[in-house]
């Protein structure tokens, strides 16, 4: 009955007969030794492994399953659909020990089973300084001060009907990836790298309500955001970077922003560290002269080694991280694996991205096949084939200026050690012979 | 839009007001056809000069939506602009003597920063690590590598600029009252803070007339550098690294890893992984496996609910509306106890649930130390029932 269709044939059921499938495994898993060779073959290592065949074939194929064979749920069963039940482990996560006031506190994004670029919203790394809100939109208000023609009011309608951009942008926190100053202190990349996320934001240009508002852009060399919830955030931002992409955003990801980040409104600072980016936006005045506020003047300042604090470093510079396999994750075998990890720069779009996979002698470009735009994640892969060796895993990001992302070793002999934000450096992780990836300063 | 050329009416051009989209794309394919059809060239001067007409008519008299908003009401402006910059531009008037701070930092203060501003028990401390010698100099020695007097960096040994107290105190204390304290009140406890670094003596009274003065006397006032590089998001920063790509010269000693004993101390990370993929999350209840890879068989995977903070969604809502988690954590003592703590001192008691209703509505001292929890009239009875009982019932 095989009739040749063209050049090609129909694949006949069981082509490979469940003894060759068996020893074609066997083969491939000679390393594992007695256990996985005794009994039938069976492979006990279930979740990891798939489970060995019957003679006829796998369960999973041979017994309808009962959604294969009964009837689903209704549409709408959920309103507001949720990721699906079998995804529960990946969720947002305070690190133990490192904050003792839940209102002032960080979740971190689980980096590690993320694709692409974009965060889902409800893995957004959150930063609270005095507890969230969910504020009632229609009583919420902007208003725009200081050195301006008119001091103005907004509301919520107005903004929404003024011509909007939506662009997409990481969003990362002056600390992230603080605890590596000094010694390895955290297990994975979600605690290493995680108060970082990249969205799309939706809202009207900060610009476009500063020249309604007639802002004096020649006195006026600042702006102060601030806040509605209890701490009202304060930053400053210089009047040429809020007059070129500041998004006064409302949208995140297609819907509102969530309450955890900022709802109605917040500030989009692109390129700048989070605490920039102030929530709950009330209010933007226009001022000459820096304003040293509480997340200027105490924190968010990097201590050099003379004692002298750097006040107002903003930036976040170019970065990357590989986040499969990544620290605490466990690899199910030798052979391929597409080594995967993000990339970002304050500065502009990434140029490109190099990896490493023996602790920094000799490096390879990885591929970026996804979208590039300036101040974004950018995905980038590479393929690599493991041979059950000890291997050290590292990334090293370019930006459009040229700056190459640094090592530690290189960061530490111009800042020391005792500075707690901005830390950009090179990441590594130790791949162990027992398929174990562990997080290492290897420099 | 495919009209001919010379039926262009340069005219309807010029009107572009109305409808300026429909208008310039035809002034678009005016160009594109005069070059087609070889046109004269002042032609296509007329249509980019019709062009740039557009433009301008939209740079200048449109912009429809210059007039969304309002107004701001001056007594808007001062309810909302409450800032405070180091120049003291913002600064109310007012005065607030050190004993008349260190009567409000008892009661409202004293809970998290502790009676003398050191307490590192909820935030890190306000004061100390401070000499008479950095308020001669107006740099804190204590921030040099090594030179600590204070377990830890406090906020007066960074802090340069005694606006940022002011206006911090101001906008953001108490914390779960924040705006409540006076303008007097905050002059008060700004002045004992000072006080207790001994940088105005204990009989001052701190005022808009004389701050600018004691500004001069901050640890830490030239303790600040303003690096330009890092501030701008153009350019370059400090750090140089070259792209080295083969045979690089590298230390191959791992400098630092993580200790074993640290293994499980983020809990398991087999559970904060999926369950499918070419990884999972290593089971950091177990040591590691000891052989090669695929030599010990991987624990199956499991999807765990985590309880992110504990609690029913209803009970949680309350809880932090009515400011508890400010005092109180899920599994850790904050100010008072944690519920947890609650939950284990009173196990078996059996009026509980009567018990803690009469606590939560009246307040209490002495069961869990010398914090008094305040009684808390605002709390229906109804708000207040639902939390004794998801106490008494365990607060999972």
């Amino acid at each position: 009955m095989r009739e040749v269709i063209g050049r090609v044939l129909p694949a006949p059921e069981n082509f490979l007969s469940a003894d060759k499938l068996e020893n074609a495994r066997k083969a491939r898993r000679r390393f594992m030794g007695a256990a996985l060779a005794m009994g039938a073959g069976v492979v006990t290592s279930a979740g990891a492994v798939s489970k060995a065949l019957a003679a006829d074939g796998e369960d999973a194929i041979l017994k309808l399953p009962e959604h294969t064979t009964g009837l689903g749920q209704s549409v709408a069963t959920d309103g507001y659909g949720k990721p699906s039940k079998w995804e529960a482990n990946l969720q947002r996560r305070q690190s133990p020990g490192l904050t003792r006031v839940n209102q002032a506190s960080v979740s971190f994004t689980p980096l590690q089973g993320l694709f692409g670029m974009l965060t889902p919203s409800g893995l957004h790394f959150e930063r609270h300084h005095q507890g969230w809100w969910d504020i009632d939109p229609s009583n919420h208000r902007l208003m725009i001060n200081g050195l301006v023609k008119r001091q103005r009011v907004f509301t919520m309608d107005d903004l929404m009907r003024l011509p909007s951009v939506s662009r997409i942008h990481f969003i990362e926190c002056g600390a992230n990836t603080a605890t590596e100053w000094g010694n390895v202190a955290v297990p994975t990349v979600q605690y290493t790298h995680g108060m970082v996320s990249c969205s799309e934001f939706t809202g009207v240009l900060l610009s476009t309500l500063l020249e309604m508002c007639g802002a004096d852009k020649k006195l006026g060399k600042y702006i102060l955001a601030e806040g509605a919830d209890g701490s009202s955030m304060t930053r400053t931002i210089a009047m040429d970077r809020a007059m070129d992409d500041c998004i006064v955003a409302w949208g995140m990801n297609g819907e509102m922003l969530r309450p955890e980040n900022g709802y109605p409104l917040r500030l989009v600072v692109p390129g700048v560290q989070g605490v920039s980016w102030v929530k709950y936006l009330r209010r933007i005045e226009v001022g000459d002269q820096k304003y040293a506020t509480k997340d200027e003047a105490v924190h968010y300042m990097d201590l050099m080694p003379d004692g002298l604090h750097r006040q107002f470093t903003s930036v976040q510079e170019c970065k990357s991280v590989i986040t499969t396999p990544s620290g605490g994750q466990t690899l199910l075998d030798m052979g391929y694996y597409n080594v995967t990890g993000l990339a970002w720069s304050g500065r502009g779009p990434i140029k490109r991205v190099d990896v490493s996979t023996d602790g920094g002698r000799n490096w390879r470009i990885a591929r970026i096949d996804g979208t590039v735009l300036p101040k974004a994640m950018t995905r980038f892969n590479i393929d690599w084939v493991w041979d059950g060796k000890p291997a050290i895993l590292q990334s090293r990001a370019i930006d459009s200026t040229g700056y190459v992302q640094p090592q530690i070793n290189q960061l530490r002999a111009l800042r020391g050690t005792r500075s707690v934000y901005h830390q950009n450096a090179i990441q590594s992780w130790l791949l162990s012979e027992n398929g174990e990836v562990s997080n290492v300063q290897v420099y | 839009m495919n009209f001919p050329v010379h039926n262009t009416k340069i005219p309807a051009v010029r009107s572009a007001g109305d409808s300026r989209q429909g208008t310039f794309q035809g002034t678009l394919s005016v160009a594109r056809q005069s070059q087609s059809h070889g046109l004269l060239s002042q032609v296509r001067r007329v249509a980019v000069l019709a062009l740039a007409c557009v433009a301008f008519s939209a740079f200048a008299q449109v912009k429809p939506w210059q007039s969304m908003g309002r107004d701001a009401t001056p007594a808007e402006v001062k309810a909302w602009d409450i800032d405070v910059r180091p120049d003291f531009k913002g600064l109310p008037k007012g005065a607030g003597s050190v004993d008349r701070g260190a009567a409000v930092w008892e009661a409202q203060c004293t809970s998290c920063h502790g009676i003398f501003g050191e307490s590192n028990e909820v935030f890190t401390p306000i004061i100390g690590g401070t000499t008479a010698d950095d308020i001669k100099t107006g740099r804190v020695r204590g921030l040099l590598e090594g030179k600590s007097i204070a377990p830890q960096r406090t906020t007066v040994m960074k802090v340069a600029t005694l606006s940022t107290l002011w206006d911090y105190i101001n906008r953001a204390m108490p914390w779960n009252a924040p705006k409540s304290l006076s303008a007097d009140e905050v002059f008060a406890v700004t002045a004992y803070l000072l006080n207790l670094a001994d940088i105005v003596p204990a009989d001052f009274t701190l005022s808009d007339k004389n701050i600018a003065e004691v500004q001069q006397r901050m640890p830490n006032r030239n303790g600040m550098v303003f690096y330009e590089p890092l501030w701008r998001t153009e350019g370059k920063g400090d750090v140089k690294n070259v792209a080295c790509m083969k045979n690089c010269e590298v230390n191959e000693t791992i400098h630092s890893s993580l200790p074993d004993f640290a293994r499980d101390a983020h809990g398991n990370i087999a559970e904060q992984n999926r369950i499918i993929g070419p990884v999972r999350g290593a089971d950091t209840m177990q040591p590691p496996p000891k052989g090669p890879v695929g030599s010990v068989a991987l624990v199956k995977s499991v999807v765990v609910v985590a309880a992110a903070t504990g609690g029913s969604a209803d009970v949680k809502g309350l809880l932090s509306a009515n400011a508890c988690l400010a005092c109180h954590g899920m599994k850790s003592k904050i100010v008072g106890p944690g519920f947890n703590e609650v939950v284990a001192k009173h196990k078996g008691r059996p009026d509980l649930e009567v018990y803690l209703l009469s606590k939560i509505k009246g307040g209490g001292v002495g069961v869990f130390g010398n914090m008094p929890m305040p009684a808390q009239p605002q709390l229906s009875d109804v708000d207040a029932k639902t939390m004794a009982r998801w106490i008494a019932a365990g607060a999972l």
